[in-house]
């Protein structure tokens, strides 16, 4: 097998158009996804998540632009990518009928070098269930079963769509686990969710769509560029009202502000220095027009 | 786990390999779904035995309808069956997760058609032997043409199954849509009574269709044992039908669910 790529890019997306007759879903999309990275692709309702995803896992064909998955076009599925690309689908059924071992070892038979039955069990956290048929899992244990279907042929790519969706508390903070243990594992992942949240807690990096292109690129913490991040100082004033100023120097802001309060004797009730979760520059980028939506 | 990727083509299974692994699995499934496996299996012998018990006795009657139930089993058990799966899996992203995988298309659904195929036979069987042990019926006659004709039967049957599965739109509409055909088709076709005797016009119809021929194709190798040469219009009749079903299954087929 020769080296596919010897770069350190696992995906490679160029100017990418989808249109539907008239209309355009995605429209000259550009990103890039290292390896080892786990990648978070966020965006509205129609703004041409699924789309891309879908282009890239090889079920759908492009219009225009350039596409390489781990150095292959995804167009036409190769057998190559197959066996080294996982797909988490989203409400995808299972062999209700199966048990979670005969599924999971029908679907290892199907990978040249799939990963051990047990191994993926417990990597997803289904142990004791093993021998259960998949009608009678929870629903979060059938989401489970759906990623461990996505880890048996030990890809290289991972994709999860929306995959805590209907999750409580305790069982996401689970999957949040399992895909931790993934990235230490150096698998690439490209993670497409709606909790911002979740994309803050995973991703390396993460692209914001809206209307099929990319708005904003970069890490959690530097998307959106410096002024997106500026630290906001906010208090109550003496007469009762709410202030609030970004800077770039909160150091010195906050120094002058409380030291002028000092010298009158005054306390600044409600004084908080805090800067912008990622899910503020999000509404921030995708809902700048009001009734765009 | 980066090493994987260095020694896959030695590990690969072949495409025959994995259709007879999809083939184990669908078998498998099928004895798991216990109603499902009883109306498949015992819908035709709890017919053959009813009519069977009805019509005692009448030894022209039954020569008649074990062909004809004969029949209906493999349209049943390939057309209906497939028509009705197919939806169902692809309603369920079964088909859409098959295709993110490495299994080749082509395994995949030679897997369900054989699993189709071996319980067309298993009915087959079960009537011959309910025939020849429950109502005295002969062996059948010819076991060479009933094989060619089993094999042509099943083939088209498969293929129309397969293409009338794109025409419906949804698993919840799937028992009338395969039932509108069916019923009529087993009426019409004399699965419960010699075409011969039916009015002109449904006569004219029943000519035309399918399972008509492969009953008579039946009859012939199970009861009258007329020789596979004086049956060559009837192969030609389902060979035609089977064509155009296949193009129909292949052109059509779509692994994802409607409406995206």
């Amino acid at each position: 097998m020769p080296s596919v790529s010897s770069s350190d890019t696992a995906i490679e997306v160029i100017d990418l158009h989808k249109s539907y007759g008239e209309t355009e879903a995605v429209s000259g999309l550009s990103f890039e996804v290292r390896r080892g990275e786990v990648f978070g692709l966020l965006g509205p309702n129609g703004a041409g998540k699924t789309t891309t995803v879908e282009i890239l896992e090889g079920y759908r064909s492009r219009t225009s632009g350039t596409v390489t998955v781990l150095g292959l076009d995804p167009e036409g599925r190769p057998r190559d990518l197959r066996e080294r690309v996982g797909i988490v689908l989203q409400n995808s059924a299972l062999y209700a009928n199966l048990t979670v071992r005969e599924a999971l070892s029908h679907f290892a038979s199907l990978y040249p070098a799939p990963r051990n039955v047990d191994e993926t069990i417990a990597l997803v956290g289904l142990e004791g269930k093993e021998d259960g048929r998949s009608r009678t899992l929870s629903g979060g244990q059938r989401r489970r079963l759906d990623l461990a279907l996505a880890l048996i042929g030990d890809p290289d790519l991972v994709f999860l769509d929306e995959p805590t969706t209907g999750f409580d508390p305790q069982a996401r903070r689970a999957a949040w686990e399992t895909i931790r243990s993934l990235r230490a594992l150096g698998t690439t992942i490209v993670l497409t969710t709606h909790y911002l949240d979740e994309a803050q807690e995973l991703a390396d990096r993460v692209a914001i769509i809206k209307d099929g292109r990319v708005v904003a690129e970069g890490t959690p913490q530097d998307i959106g560029g410096a002024t997106a991040h500026q630290a906001r100082v906010s208090w109550t004033d003496e007469y009762g009202a709410k202030q609030e100023i970004e800077t770039d120097m909160p150091t010195k802001l906050l120094h002058e502000i409380t030291g002028t309060a000092l010298a009158a004797g005054r306390e600044l009730t409600s004084l908080k220095v805090s800067r912008p979760s990622l899910e503020d520059i999000y509404l921030d980028l995708t809902m700048e027009e009001p009734g765009d939506e | 786990m980066s090493s994987s990727s260095h020694q896959q083509a030695s590990h690969r299974r072949s495409a025959a390999t994995l259709a007879w692994r999809q083939y184990r699995l669908e078998r498998k499934l099928f004895w798991r779904n216990p109603s499902a496996a009883f109306f498949n299996l015992m819908l035709p012998l709890l017919l053959l035995l009813l009519f069977g018990a009805v019509f005692a006795g009448n030894k022209k009657y039954v020569d008649v309808i074990v062909p004809g139930i004969a029949g209906m089993g493999v349209m049943a058990s390939t057309f209906s069956a497939l028509a009705f799966n197919l939806t169902f899996l692809r309603e369920q992203g079964v088909l859409k997760r098959v295709r993110g995988t490495p299994m080749p298309p082509a395994s995949y659904l030679s897997g369900l058609l054989a699993n189709a195929v071996t319980n067309a036979v298993i009915q087959i069987t079960v009537v011959i032997l309910v025939a020849r042990f429950g109502f005295g019926v002969g062996w059948p006659k010819n076991w060479i043409e009933l094989g060619i004709f089993l094999a042509v039967g099943v083939t088209t049957f498969g293929a129309l199954g397969v293409a009338f599965s794109h025409a419906i739109p949804n698993f919840d509409a799937a028992p009338a849509y395969v039932n509108a055909i069916f019923l009529p088709v087993i009426f019409i076709s004399g699965v419960f009574y010699d075409t011969q005797t039916a009015p002109a016009f449904l006569k004219e119809i029943a000519q035309i269709l399918p399972l008509t021929h492969l009953i008579d194709g039946l009859s012939a190798a199970m009861v009258s044992g007329k020789a596979v040469s004086t049956q060559l219009g009837s192969l030609a009749v389902l060979l035609a039908w089977g064509a155009v079903g296949g193009v129909l299954a292949v052109r059509g087929f779509s692994w994802d669910e409607r409406g995206n």
